[in-house]
């Protein structure tokens, strides 16, 4: 709960080398939505595919009603 | 699928992608090995390097997808595996790295998608080249409404007018304190946003997933140029400590996963209303 936030390892250890273990959660998060998506030659039918992603948006991506938000800068000029 | 597919016999092997980059030497892998503990061979075609490894296709064709992506374990250890390719990789050169599972029938398939699409490679490793993507996660614990709170009217004579005022008073206070919070979000992300080349927003996480109990307020990939990177995570540390209701948790450096494609920006989604 503190902001102590150099008390954290994760904090602490991040950020130093590459090599260092990954939360899954946060690998799924860039793999899953990250990445040149291009179609090799095994494909699942571009449906297909989106149904794959959605039974896996269930697993990792159930959205609690509770974090509803928008990030907004105001001075928003990109 | 595979039955009925002559191209896809069962003992087959193809070819998993992990990821495309240049200028990146033979032996800079060293012995990562990649998906099903196979070895990382480096397919170089026009001066764009594919890092690659044989898989079976049995386990890596549509069929075998079909089921092994439903499968947790299995994606694990698939994910973990291209994230060490990848990772080793990034080490040494600039990558871009591709979707998990992308898989061809064979080497000379591998040499083919990358004359093809040489100029989107091209672009895409040009666009982060020198630059490191950083993950900021900030979360709240933001209490529940009917914790403690012995605010208002205890001793009334109306004891269900003192309860309604009570709920009220209780209810308020939660919603001011997470309306703090978001701002603080805010604010950390728009701080960062300034240091960074770009930044992408990504899905909120499962606390099954994540462990986290905490209320996530922001799950945002940066995209640093290097030059900026003490900067970027000093600034980070700072804006944790000026806020000590809220964490903040950086991961990194990550390979430019989260910009390895160029968002449109309606693409970017709002997180659904409560």
């Amino acid at each position: 709960m503190a902001g102590a936030v150099e008390e954290r390892p994760e904090f602490r250890t991040a950020g130093q080398v590459r090599g260092q273990p990954v939360a899954l959660v946060d690998l799924l998060d860039r793999l899953l939505a990250g990445g040149v998506v291009i179609a090799g030659d095994v494909t699942i039918s571009i449906a297909d595919v989106d149904l794959v992603r959605i039974s896996l948006r269930a697993v990792i991506a159930s959205i609690r009603p509770e974090m509803a938000r928008v990030l907004e800068c105001e001075e928003a000029d990109l | 699928m595979s039955e009925a597919d002559p191209r896809e016999p069962s003992a087959a092997t193809g070819f998993y992608v992990y990821g495309i980059a240049r200028d990146l030497a033979d032996e800079a892998l060293g012995d990562t090995r990649g998906v099903s503990d196979a070895p990382v061979r480096l397919v170089e075609e026009d001066g764009l390097i594919a890092l690659a490894s044989p898989v079976s296709l049995t386990e890596f064709g549509e069929r075998g997808l079909r089921e092994n992506l439903e499968d947790l374990d299995w994606l694990e250890a698939t994910a973990r595996a291209h994230h060490a390719v990848v990772d080793a990789a990034a080490a040494h050169a600039t990558v871009v790295p591709l979707g998990l599972v992308t898989v061809y029938r064979s080497e000379e398939r591998v040499r083919r998608a990358l004359r093809e699409r040489k100029e989107e490679f091209t672009d895409a490793l040009e666009r982060v080249a020198g630059r490191t993507e950083w993950g900021v996660k900030a979360y709240a614990d933001v209490r529940e409404s009917q914790s403690t709170a012995s605010a208002g009217g205890e001793g009334s004579s109306r004891p269900g007018t003192s309860y309604l005022q009570r709920r009220l008073v209780q209810k308020n206070t939660a919603e001011e304190e997470r309306r703090k919070a978001m701002a603080v979000a805010e604010y950390v992300h728009c701080q960062l946003r300034d240091i960074a080349v770009t930044t992408r927003m990504h899905r909120p996480q499962d606390p099954q997933l994540s462990g986290e109990q905490g209320w996530m307020l922001l799950n945002a990939a940066y995209l640093v140029d290097d030059t900026r990177a003490q900067e970027f995570r000093e600034t980070v540390t700072h804006l944790a400590r000026l806020n000590p209701g809220v964490r903040v948790r950086v991961t990194g450096p990550w390979a430019p996963y989260s910009f390895a494609v160029e968002e449109e920006p309606e693409e970017e989604e709002a997180w659904p209303e409560p």
